[in-house]
């Protein structure tokens, strides 16, 4: 009240009205647009999720009817007009173990990052290198694909799988002619593009540790290794533990890279017996199939796949979200 | 942030905008009226299109906009049938089922493709025998040696490595994969029963890469691989390439010449532009000098018009005018960009489908 609005002063003035009734009426009605205005946008991420599962599930009404439980747990994939058989159970699998290896990869590394920058890096490389950790999160997945077609599976291929191979082949994970395009392959370069998010944000949760945790730490005696291992950690684990699942979510929902790199096998040979064979994730079988789908069945196997990619997703956000709240919540002193 | 980089940015935005007015204002055909054509489909024949319309746009007719979406064979022929575009491109001829979608479909053979078997053997250049049934036998994952006698037989003269094979296969859906696994199940029994043909089949062995740059990069990677890959690709980039046995027992190579006999083969053969294509190929033709992994790609178009929202008299007449340069003075520049030319008995096949459209009851001039 007051300057802004000389004309309701005016009114106030002359009619013997509190000039408060106006404030407040003026203010409700800005106040109430965006109030509304704010909802309907967080309503709409609600009914965009809402909308692609209900599309979702219609669309693949016609595969799942034909084949039942068939097409979740069956391994047989086949387009051909007259000979459709439709089982997603080798991609559900594919995406399983290329997500795990990029996490087994990923994830200590991104943890290293992380407590090297917070609690070793002098201050001249700490902003320098977390800036470069960042970038990697800038670069395009096929960026990453190219990259991993034409040098990084040479490496792996060279360097880790046939040597693997060669002295541990008889390890079944580890059986077959490694190729490098492969489960593993895969793998590795989902672990790569997990890390920016994975470091910067358990760089972020650790910063956050209080400094009188760790001075509490050192004042008993604790070493370096000791304060990060039994404190820091402890203390941040729930933070930490959803930068991982931030991570995982990447990786499970990768296409273009992983279809680069993993050999794109279908039905049964896509099955992950072994670690150096060809496979297929739920998205990269999508991102393959789905633009030349001919005829009902073959573009409802491709949107149920899709749908199981939802609920494996859902299922993952809600379970570390429990975990996150229920199992993980830090609680007193945080040393285990 | 920064005013001067505020400023930077809005001069920038300024000028490319006002570069492209002025670019769009002096581009601009004058007066006349501009006819706008549309087209989606095939991949496999966008750069020779794109070249042809590029040229009939800015040489021919300046008042005719032609656009083409490669979107994919069956998208153009989703797009035709509920009326969204002029014309599509399609790797296959219309199936009975999609020949009742779209009623008095004309199929127009707009250029050829070859797919062409290529390998990494170590001091094996191009020109290595194979015949369809050792193909299918390889790619069905039952010979697995690269000395195998079946191999070893075809080609006396090479050393053949004792290794295993690794076949590389396409993972996307396309039309190759829809050619090669055509005449690998033509020319093989155990083929067509096992796997059969489609854009994308249940291969039993095999590294699936994305389309042709990632198998030829797969194979190029990996010593004692062997993929198929779509002729032009196959010729831009100087790949090894097979020669494959024909019904007349010669071993042919792949080149434009080769696939042109081979359309000229099958042209004696080829049914009426307005009749049904299901089923017509050009697989393995009886021709001494014909390659016999080849096919047509089409485009289809209404025979009548007035079916078409928005179709007129001038825009059916543009695209009549545009169908017939496509299959005159546009196959000149095929050649340049790896496309086989059509024979002359093909074109002549197209000029009858071209004059036989029509738009309300009444035919168009086609020059």
């Amino acid at each position: 009240m007051g300057k802004h609005y000389p004309r309701l002063r005016w009114i106030a003035l002359n009619h013997q009205i509190p000039p408060k009734f106006f404030t407040k009426k003026i203010k409700i009605t800005g106040d109430f647009l965006f109030k509304n205005l704010a909802a309907v946008i967080a309503a709409s991420a609600i009914v965009i999720l809402i909308i692609t599962g209900y599309v979702l599930t219609t669309d693949s009404v016609p595969v799942i009817e034909r084949f039942g439980t068939d097409f979740f747990f069956g391994t047989a994939w086949n387009p051909v007009e007259g000979r459709e058989v439709f089982g997603a159970l080798p991609y559900v699998l594919g995406t399983l173990v290329t997500s795990g290896i990029a996490l087994l990869i990923g994830v200590p590394l991104s943890l290293g990052i992380a407590i090297f920058l917070v609690e070793m890096a002098p201050r001249s490389l700490r902003v320098p290198i977390s800036y470069l950790v960042e970038l990697l999160a800038a670069v395009p997945s096929v960026i990453y694909g190219l990259w991993g077609l034409f040098i990084f599976r040479f490496w792996i291929l060279n360097y880790i799988e046939i040597p693997l191979s060669t002295y541990l082949g008889w390890i079944p994970i580890f059986s077959g002619t490694p190729f490098g395009l492969d489960l593993f392959t895969a793998g590795c370069i989902l672990a790569i593009m997990i890390i920016p998010t994975v470091a910067s944000i358990s760089k972020e949760v650790i910063s956050a540790v209080p400094n009188s945790i760790r001075e509490g730490a050192y004042s008993i005696g604790a070493t370096k290794w000791e304060v990060i291992r039994h404190w820091v950690i402890s203390y941040g684990r729930s933070g930490i533990f959803g930068a991982v699942i931030l991570g995982l979510g990447r990786a499970v929902g990768e296409t273009m890279a992983v279809s680069m790199l993993i050999g794109n096998a279908t039905g049964p040979a896509a099955m992950p017996t072994s670690l150096f064979q060809p496979g297929q994730t739920m998205a990269s079988l999508i991102a393959n199939g789905f633009l030349e789908a001919t005829g009902e069945l073959e573009v409802a196997a491709y949107v149920g796949v899709g749908l199981i990619l939802l609920i494996m997703s859902l299922l993952i956000n809600v379970g570390a979200h429990i975990m996150v709240t229920k199992v993980l919540k830090v609680k007193g002193g945080a040393v285990e | 942030m920064n005013t001067k980089y505020v400023i930077a940015a809005i001069v920038a935005i300024v000028v490319i905008l006002g570069s492209i007015a002025a670019y769009v204002y002096l581009s601009a055909p004058g007066t006349t009226e501009t006819v706008m054509l549309n087209g989606s489909g095939a991949t496999f024949p966008y750069p020779l299109l794109n070249e042809i319309i590029t040229q009939y746009v800015h040489n021919i007719k300046p008042n005719v906009q032609v656009n083409y979406q490669a979107i994919g064979s069956g998208g153009g022929i989703s797009d035709l049938k509920n009326k969204n575009v002029d014309f599509a491109g399609s790797d296959a001829p219309l199936t009975a089922t999609e020949s009742a979608d779209i009623p008095n479909a004309l199929h127009i053979p707009e250029t050829i493709g070859a797919v062409t078997v290529t390998y990494n053997l170590p001091g094996v250049s191009s020109g290595l025998k194979l015949t369809g049934q050792v193909l299918a036998d390889i790619f069905q994952g039952t010979i697995t040696k690269w000395n195998d006698p079946a191999i070893q037989n075809l080609n006396p003269d090479v050393t053949l490595p004792s290794q295993s094979i690794a076949t590389v296969h396409r993972s996307d859906g396309s039309g190759t994969t829809f050619i090669f696994t055509s005449y690998l199940s033509k020319v093989s029994t155990s083929w067509s029963t096992a796997v059969g043909q489609g854009k994308s089949v249940a291969w039993p062995v095999g590294i699936g890469s994305n389309g042709n740059a990632g198998v030829a990069s797969t194979v190029a990677g990996n010593q004692y691989s062997i993929g198929y890959v779509e002729l032009a690709y196959a010729l831009e980039n100087d790949m090894t390439m097979a020669a494959i046995a024909n019904p007349s027992g010669h071993y042919i190579l792949p080149t434009l010449e080769s696939t042109t006999a081979a359309a000229q083969a099958g042209a004696a053969t080829l049914p009426a532009g307005d009749a049904s294509w299901t089923g017509v190929d050009l697989l393995n033709m009886d021709n001494a000098e014909a390659y016999p992994i080849v096919s047509f790609t089409y485009l289809l178009v209404y025979k009548e018009l007035n079916v078409l929202p928005n179709m007129t008299q001038e825009k059916a007449t543009a695209l009549v005018q545009f169908l017939w340069y496509i299959v005159h003075d546009g196959q000149d520049l095929g050649p340049d960009l790896e496309y086989a030319p059509l024979p002359s008995n093909v074109v002549q096949l197209n000029e009858a489908t071209i004059q036989s459209i029509t738009f309300n009851g009444q035919t168009l001039s086609a020059t």
